[in-house]
């Protein structure tokens, strides 16, 4: 290539960028806030607040980011911008509490893939860190009124990122908006994630594409060794806790990986665990009783077998997707679709998630399901919405609509788990956000299609 | 992944320890009886054909819908089903399934179409019976995708108890999976010490087709050289040798085996009806076909099927234009579009993925519907016999307790030939026995052990297992999440 034209081209890729910033800051209300308004009033509709019951013409108004009012017999405030939202629906946004959002954009391309790191314990690496403002996946989430999302590492979902190791490193819940992860931050770390070792005495080989076996003896002896590896971490970081505490006066060099641990430790930050079978689970729930450390459990797909020490433990259950098959082949057929409503019925509080990005929209539908076999109706709006928040401690900023709230909101013309529902608005952070993402761009682009002659 | 594959492996792991007691097939082992009359009442029908029927009923006769109305009394020697506040529709038709197949990939060929699904079917798969608790009554079969011409395919009906031999759909044209793209060139995964294997890019997809034809065309030749100088009574004649390759080719140039692409891009939707053309046969559905929204108009004019997923998209390169809009898309510019699985779990909700391109498009309820009865009907042919609620048509049908386009229906029953294969109440009803049933087995087993310390421990006993391919040990357990593990066995 010349240097003239590489000249010609730099010109050009510069006139696009500045055309497309161009194009954002229109698009992407949630940041333009020189000109948005900042005072909002969606009236005559019909509110479910999640805090009591719904309020049949109701409005709700919008200011600096939060809720101001809601009610009944609010008054607009002068200035504000109106929404009159008669015949829809206003709900707190969706929350799907587990995702690899921002983390992975294609899920076979690996340069597009930062969703788990290597080696077996990364306590210190954070989801922030690597999420990617841009991700096409962002914009066609929030579309579905998804509103804000846990980007947790190690998590799973669909891409060749290979093992995930133990200790996969800090979630990070965020909002589905904002020009960098500063503005879309709700909570840098708001877990770490541990993925519970399993007694595998039959495992794939994806590289030799055969099933390869072990006597169970050999598989429980490498459980037994991973329990120990976790075992010592937790020991090194009380210790290492235990020297921070201390001040400067105390001696030791900093480590990293301890360092953060030492949440884990003290009890401010959870323990995301993912395990599935009723063993690791009640092995889980066992261990961490013992280090007394806060666990939330995260898949779950035996947990109505571990029912009633979840309740007796108080822990909370983040549900694997139930559009999954049951795990034997003589569970009933319905296993997984009945298993949220038992846990509701034994107290055990959960909340679904998607554990993927391409499929979160999906996050609804999922729980619409659990209602068919048995789950109360808000029951299934709140395990969206409200005990996400609650289970990761966001609750006195998200979750339902209530005075002093973030205003991350979604009005919609029906029910938001049922197939068909739009969401017609979707406030973030108390910005009426953009619902214009990839998919509706290509719809509209190629309805438009002239007739092929 | 990790979580995917663990969820996998222990489900692997279970399976050493099974003791199955899976749901029974009805009747001790024999499928249904089939009562010569059935009449289902007071149901809202939602026919496909002529709109819906409120608090109608519909009679069977011998297996086969003998009236559809409003008012229909009940023969004295009927067998009467009350649907009342319930909905009825035509089982749901899955266009690209790979459940009740022992395997789905020979990989080891760009053309492996000497194979044939229909000889290794497995009726005792219990997806066979997931599925049909999802209201779903037909499937086709199809091989998977790692060959540009993969193996031959078979339309079966969900018949679960039936010997293999009573699967396939009787009289159901069979077919032939071809596949474009990533899975053909492998581009995704590798397998150490596998040599690369041609074709490795769609230029090569292509050429690989073209070769395959070119050849089936030579040897149609030979055989109609030899056919017509036999007919002469030309004596001493040497037959040309059989190619079992190129036969089913042969019935492709024939109009007697319908092929079922696989493929993503629009580039290569056309390339292949481009192919089509020039060896004069049709392609009669594309599969997957995630941006056939872009070249509908091209589908609409060659007559091409196309049979997609609702909402997936992303999970690589070529499916990162996939939007869910494709079904209506291409429905409004004329082309005959299906909703389909290509995974077992998937198939259990086609009802509600179906669902989706109401909101994503704005099909109307009839024509979302049409998307997994009457259109994949068509696809496969068999829609003389399957897709609408028509009098002489086979009474495959499915009955929810609610509209089947929401995310909150649940079958209740499913029947295929007028014989009820599942209901929901009788499943609930056998689970108590089931437990039983399962725990004596386990405590007949833990006493076998203990008498006898010398031998394996139970843990290391296993009931035979069938090989299962990675694409069913994954997808079965995962749903569409594991389902990019097909990626690797090649069937998304």
């Amino acid at each position: 290539m010349t240097l003239a034209l590489s000249f010609h081209r730099g010109l050009a890729n510069a006139r696009s960028f500045f055309c497309i910033l161009y194009l954002l800051y229109f698009l992407n209300p949630s940041s333009a806030s020189a000109q948005s308004p900042t005072t909002y009033a969606v009236t005559h509709a019909k509110i479910f607040t999640l805090a009591g019951a719904p309020i049949e013409d109701g409005t709700l108004v919008i200011r600096d980011g939060k809720i101001a009012a809601v009610g009944a017999s609010v008054e607009v405030p002068a200035g504000a911008q109106a929404i009159d939202a008669k015949g829809l629906q206003v709900y707190p946004g969706l929350f799907d509490p587990i995702t690899q959002m921002g983390l992975r954009e294609i899920g076979a391309v690996s340069a597009t893939v930062d969703s788990s790191e290597t080696g077996g314990y990364n306590p210190d690496v954070v989801a922030a860190t690597a999420v990617s403002p841009s991700s096409e996946h962002i914009p066609v989430t929030r579309a579905a009124g998804i509103t804000e999302v846990l980007a947790v590492p190690a998590s799973g979902g669909l891409d060749f990122s290979g093992p995930a190791g133990v200790i996969g490193g800090q979630a990070s819940a965020i909002h589905l908006s904002g020009w960098t992860i500063d503005e879309m931050l709700l909570k840098k770390s708001a877990a770490m994630a541990l993925n519970w070792p399993v007694i595998e005495t039959q495992t794939f080989d994806f590289t030799t594409f055969s099933r390869k076996e072990k006597p169970y003896t050999e598989a429980k002896q490498e459980y037994d060794k991973q329990v120990n590896e976790i075992t010592d971490w937790v020991e090194r970081a009380r210790h290492y806790a235990q020297a921070m505490e201390k001040g400067s006066s105390a001696k030791y060099n900093r480590d990293l990986k301890l360092e953060a641990l030492a949440p884990v430790i003290r009890g401010e930050l959870p323990l995301l665990v993912f395990a599935d079978r009723s063993r690791e689970i009640r092995n889980a729930v066992d261990f961490c009783d013992k280090q007394n450390l806060k666990m939330i459990l995260a898949g779950g797909a035996e947990a109505y077998k571990a029912k009633d020490l979840l309740r007796s433990k108080d822990i909370s259950v983040i549900l694997r997707p139930m559009l999954m098959l049951p795990l034997d082949e003589d569970d009933p057929y319905d296993r997984l679709l009945t298993q949220p409503a038992e846990l509701a019925a034994a107290g055990v509080k959960f909340a679904f998630a998607s554990f993927d990005n391409s499929f979160a929209r999906r996050l609804g539908q999922n729980a619409a399901n659990a209602v068919a076999y048995g789950l109360p109706h808000e029951e299934a709006l709140k395990a969206v919405t409200l005990y996400p928040a609650q289970i990761f401690g966001l609750a006195n900023q998200i979750g339902t609509l209530e005075q002093g709230k973030l205003a991350n909101i979604i009005v919609t013309n029906g029910d938001p788990l049922e197939l068909t529902t739009d969401v017609k608005y979707l406030f973030i952070k108390g910005q009426l956000t953009s619902l214009d993402n990839r998919h509706l761009r290509l719809y509209e682009k190629y309805a438009k299609r002239p007739k092929a002659q | 992944m990790k979580n995917a594959a663990t969820i996998g492996r222990i489900a692997m792991c279970a399976a050493a320890v099974l003791l199955l007691v899976a749901p029974r097939n009805p009747a001790a082992g024999n499928p249904p009886e089939a009562p010569a009359v059935i009449l289902i009442q007071n149901a809202t029908i939602l026919t496909v054909s002529h709109g819906a029927i409120e608090h109608g009923s519909i009679l069977i006769k011998d297996g086969k819908i003998a009236e559809v109305g409003q008012s229909i009394k009940a023969p004295k020697d009927a067998q009467v089903i009350d649907a009342a506040g319930q909905f009825v529709m035509p089982g749901i038709i899955d266009c690209h399934s790979h459940i009740a197949a022992e395997s789905i990939n020979e990989g080891s060929v760009s053309v492996s179409s000497m194979v044939n699904m229909a000889e290794i079917l497995n009726p005792d798969d219990i997806d066979i019976y997931r599925d049909l608790a999802g209201g779903v009554t037909s499937a086709n079969i199809l091989h998977g995708s790692a060959n540009a011409i993969g193996g031959q395919t078979l339309v079966i009906k969900l018949r679960w108890g039936q010997p293999a031999a009573k699967l396939p759909f009787e009289g159901a044209l069979p077919g032939i999976k071809f596949a474009l793209g990533e899975n053909p060139k492998r581009s995704n995964f590798s397998v150490p010490g596998q040599p690369k294997r041609y074709p490795a890019t769609r230029m090569g997809v292509e050429e690989t087709i073209r070769g395959a034809f070119s050849e089936a065309r030579d040897y149609k030749k030979s055989w109609d050289n030899y056919n017509k100088r036999a007919a002469t009574g030309e004596k001493n004649l040497i037959p040309p040798r059989r190619d079992l390759r190129l036969e089913p080719l042969v019935e492709v140039l024939e109009g007697k085996r319908y092929v079922h692409s696989h493929c993503y891009r629009e580039d290569e939707i056309l390339m292949l009806l481009r192919v089509a053309k020039e060896f004069g046969f049709k392609v009669r559905t594309f599969q997957h076909v995630l941006e056939g929204y872009k070249v509908a108009d091209e589908l609409a004019a060659a007559g091409a099927g196309a049979s997609t997923f609702s909402d997936w998209w992303a999970y690589k390169v070529e499916a990162y234009d996939a939007i869910p809009y494709n079904a209506a898309l291409m429905t409004r510019r004329g082309v005959v579009v299906s909703i389909n699985s290509d995974d077992a779990e998937e198939a259990t909700h086609l009802n509600q993925e179906a669902a989706k391109s109401m909101k994503y498009g704005g099909l109307s309820h009839d024509e979302a519907l049409k998307l997994v009865t009457l259109n994949p009907a068509m696809q496969l042919g068999i829609d003389k016999r399957a897709g609408t609620i028509d009098v002489g048509k086979d009474a495959d049908l499915v009955i929810y307790n609610h509209d089947p386009l929401s995310a909150y229906a649940v079958v209740q029953k499913t029947l295929i030939d007028g014989r009820v294969y599942f209901d929901r109440q009788r499943d609930i009803a056998e689970r108590a026995e089931r437990e039983k049933e399962k725990k004596a087995l386990l405590d007949k087993q833990k006493k076998a052990a203990e008498k006898k310390p010398e031998e394996k421990k139970p843990e290391e006993k296993k009931p035979e297992q069938k090989p299962k391919p990675p694409s069913d040990a994954a997808g079965r357990t995962f749903g569409p999440a594991a389902s990019l593990l097909f990626l690797s066995g090649g069937a998304l």
